[in-house]
């Protein structure tokens, strides 16, 4: 039963993880368009739903499955086929470890973990897994035995062992103050005061991990390893069809795992600001209501906003009713739960087990709510900053982000041992 | 595939048995290792156009570079000797492709010198617009696009959204966007669009807008600077004896400026700066293209103001076409039409050397003629000639990054380059 549990559990956040990626995509292509006074995708649709231009992600997919998947003759052909495997593989499973929530409390029964696997050695499965993903980098760019692919592997490779040293001892801090490495223990150490999250008590080793976690994604401004300007695509230049969708797919996921950790480590992972979960507990039948309410609210004002944009003969097509498609639905499920509110709402009395339910949703729901907004905060730097440079690069990371993690950890130390 | 096959790991075993050795006998002699050669273009996203360079790498560090010109050769100067004065125009337009508009009036007067020719004031006025103009498209492209190859890509559209409004004016002025063709010799095509100047005064104000925001973000950006400052940095001797005019030469500190020290049409009366760099890097050729983008809106503004009224087209009788009127009214007039129509403009016989300040520098056209309709002779003096010799010394030691900042900040244009 644990076993069937647990593979269950895999399988969803791995599916989670797989459909957050075009939805990230999406999210970089018309936060990118806005960022740069553009429209973004907004043209494929089907039966002229546009859904804001996301129907181009779905087009991406079939387009990148139908496509000739080219192996050069010149290439290694077993390592060129298993990197971008291990470059997927290596992004999703670290996700193992994350946790979503509190675990649930249902009856007598043993506690759900809202994770997949609560190790105690948590956040090392994570570095190990994580420094793992610069293997399917590098031999993509050795076995596709090209210059501009080599050259982009040689920078992943240099770039990620650096930036691994920083970022682990960065994190050091955070184990001195918790005591573990278990990361559901970081997560309740910091508790649900704002002021007590990682974020405040260790700002230096947020900045340090920031940048090594940009670096370990390979995205601007660390994004040497594929430099487009400099080294065409670097080690991805020999990839077509579904071989480049995984690269492309694992640089999503990385950005997604990435968050995950920050939440997890310095923004109270599944804590609610200022709201903790005994207060819930005792206030279960309040919090409740108000959630309906303002659910049902959010739906008739959003939807209703969405109505109002609806205009006839605008586009002279199918684009017209777009709006009423989500609209509609919106507002009818507004006043539906508003008025189920005003039927039921005041004899609402919650069982223990639809408690613990309530609050398990609410807190998967802010921790995805903070996760997306680090995914976002990472395309917002992408769109914003220039690339640097390799020397420079290496710079920053032995000379200044190693140094100011050291101290960061004699600081924490001493702080830790006087008090 | 046996991996033996593809060449790189013969090199590491080699490299190896080499250490081995090394360490056996305990000497301290640096690895065999053979540099490594790499093709950068002439299809490559970062080589504008089809410029071509050859570099010898050891690691990422540029040994040697050899580039190689003549990828985008359309044969201009010999296909010019078969068409007559007229029809080399549009030829022009396709030299330097971001602002075609200087070609035209750099070729035009350089043909109106033979006689020489006086031009009406309003041809001479809105002859220093249209240059002022490209020169801020010119520069647009410039920076827009090394800030790409930086890996800033967002400035790119902060600074085409305005260019694509004066693009629009240049429509509207011509009926082409890039082909411009529109000075005649003698005179213009035709007058400017009627409400020109309000049109072009709201262009000026996001033109200004965008260099606001762009500069913000470059300026003073840490990685920018880190990318540009000190990175292809020329001394003014050596950019002089190179052959440097224009930004690239100015940001060497050397005040040359063709239209303040050989003052053509009216640039006399207008009151501008000369903006000046200090140590001749990217970064300064940067800025100093910021700089004049900024002087040529003031100069747009004051050449808006002081644009007097007047015909479009010198009454010379050996140039320009007759009236309708006369044409179809007197035996003279459609004689002259005859004329001009079957035999061509004919120049005197002689020699002419012509030069204007254009966008990168000068841009100078040296005309013989045998006193027919063709000229015998056309040579151009593309300010990118001059400077992309000394390209592949200023990326001599530096890495391949460089090799493309570099590349983006001399503005290099293959279609003037290679003609």
């Amino acid at each position: 039963m644990d076993y069937a549990v647990a593979a269950l559990k895999t399988f969803l956040i791995f599916f989670v993880v797989i459909n957050i990626v075009p939805l990230l995509i999406w999210l970089e292509r018309k936060g990118s368009a806005y960022i740069q006074d553009r429209r973004g995708p907004n043209r494929a649709a089907i039966l002229g739903v546009r859904l804001g231009g996301m129907i181009h992600s779905l087009n991406d997919v079939v387009k990148l499955l139908f496509k000739e998947d080219i192996i050069p003759s010149h290439v290694n052909k077993p390592l060129f086929i298993i990197a971008p495997m291990i470059a997927m593989f290596v992004a999703t499973i670290a996700l193992g470890v994350i946790p979503f929530g509190d675990p649930v409390v249902l009856g007598s029964h043993k506690p759900f973990l809202l994770q997949v696997a609560d190790l105690d050695v948590g956040l090392l499965y994570v570095f190990a897994v994580s420094s793992l993903g610069v293997y399917g980098v590098m031999l993509a760019g050795w076995a596709a035995n090209n210059k501009y692919s080599l050259l982009g592997g040689l920078r992943s490779a240099a770039q990620m062992v650096s930036y691994e040293v920083a970022m682990g001892l960065s994190v050091v801090g955070i184990f001195l103050m918790s005591g573990s490495l278990r990361l559901s223990d970081i997560v309740n150490q910091q508790g649900a005061n704002l002021f007590h999250w990682n974020i405040f008590l260790q700002p230096v080793a947020f900045f340090i991990f920031l940048a090594a976690l940009f670096a370990e994604t390979n995205r601007l401004p660390f994004d040497l390893p594929e430099g487009e300007s400099e080294l065409v695509a670097g080690f991805h230049v020999e990839y077509s069809s579904m071989k480049f969708a995984l690269f492309f797919m694992a640089e999503y996921a990385h950005i997604i795992v990435g968050s995950c950790i920050i939440t997890t480590l310095f923004f109270g992972g599944w804590n609610i600001p200022f709201v903790s979960a005994d207060w819930i507990k005792a206030n279960a039948d309040f919090v409740l209501k108000l959630l309906w309410v303002s659910l049902g609210l959010f739906s008739v004002v959003g939807g209703g906003l969405l109505c109002r944009r609806f205009k006839k003969q605008r586009y002279g097509d199918l684009r017209d009713f777009e709006p009423l498609v989500f609209g509609v639905p919106g507002v009818l499920t507004g006043f539906g739960l508003l008025g189920l509110f005003a039927l039921f709402g005041a004899g609402l009395i919650l069982p223990a087990w639809g408690v613990s339910i309530m609050i398990a949703a609410l807190q998967i729901g802010v921790f995805l709510a903070k996760v997306l907004f680090f995914c976002f905060f990472f395309i917002w730097v992408r769109w914003t900053l220039p690339r640097f440079r390799y020397d420079q690069l290496m710079k920053l990371g032995w000379q200044i982000m190693l140094p100011l993690a050291l101290v960061n950890i004699l600081v924490t130390g001493w702080v830790v041992l006087v008090r | 595939m046996d991996p033996g096959d593809n060449g790189i790991l013969p090199a590491c075993r080699q490299a190896g048995a080499t250490l081995r050795m090394t360490i056996q006998e305990d000497i301290a002699k640096p690895l065999d290792a053979e540099p490594m050669l790499v093709n950068l273009g002439p299809s490559h996203p970062a080589m504008h156009g089809t410029l071509r360079v050859v570099l010898e790498l050891e690691g990422e560090t540029i040994l040697n570079a050899i580039p190689e010109i003549g990828y985008l050769h359309r044969c201009f100067e010999k296909e010019s000797e078969v068409k007559n004065y007229t029809q080399v125009i549009p030829y022009t337009d396709r030299l330097n492709y971001l602002s075609p508009l200087m070609n035209n009036v750099g070729y035009c007067m350089a043909v109106e010198k033979m006689w020489p020719l006086e031009i009406p004031e309003r041809v001479q006025w809105i002859r220093m617009l249209i240059c002022e103009l490209s020169r801020i498209m010119d520069h647009m492209v410039c920076i827009g696009t090394n800030a790409v190859d930086i890996g800033a890509l967002t400035n790119f559209w902060y600074l085409f959204n305005p260019r694509e409004k004066l693009t629009d004016w240049v429509e509207a002025l011509c009926g082409a966007r890039l082909t411009t063709t529109y000075t005649r010799i003698g005179g213009l095509m035709r007058d400017m669009p009627p409400n020109s100047k309000s049109f072009l005064r709201e262009c000026l104000r996001d033109t200004l807008k965008a260099v606001k925001d762009t500069t913000g973000l470059l300026q003073k950006n840490r990685i920018f600077m880190d990318r540009t400052q000190g990175v292809g940095a020329i001394s003014a001797e050596d950019a002089i004896s190179y052959g440097f005019t224009g930004p690239c030469l100015r940001a060497c500190g050397v005040d040359y400026d063709i239209r303040k020290a050989h003052p053509y049409y009216f640039y006399d009366d207008l009151d501008w700066d000369v903006p000046l760099g200090r140590c001749g890097d990217s970064y300064d050729r940067v800025l100093v293209r910021f700089e004049e983008m900024i002087q040529s809106c003031r100069m747009v503004e004051q050449i808006l103001e002081k644009m007097p009224e007047g015909p479009i087209m010198t009454d010379h009788r050996d140039v320009a076409l007759p009236a309708k009127h006369e044409v179809y009214g007197s035996i003279e007039g459609i004689i002259q039409q005859f004329k001009i129509i079957m035999h061509g403009i004919k120049p005197p016989a002689g020699e002419i050397y012509s030069y204007t300040e254009a966008a990168n520098g000068e841009l100078g056209f040296y005309i013989v003629s045998d006193g027919s309709d063709k000229p015998y002779r056309i040579k151009v003096r593309p300010p990118c000639f001059a400077i992309y010799q000394a390209y592949p010394e200023l990326m001599k030691g530096e890495l391949i990054a460089d090799a493309v900042a570099i590349l983006g900040g001399l503005n290099i244009v293959a279609g003037e380059l290679d003609r």
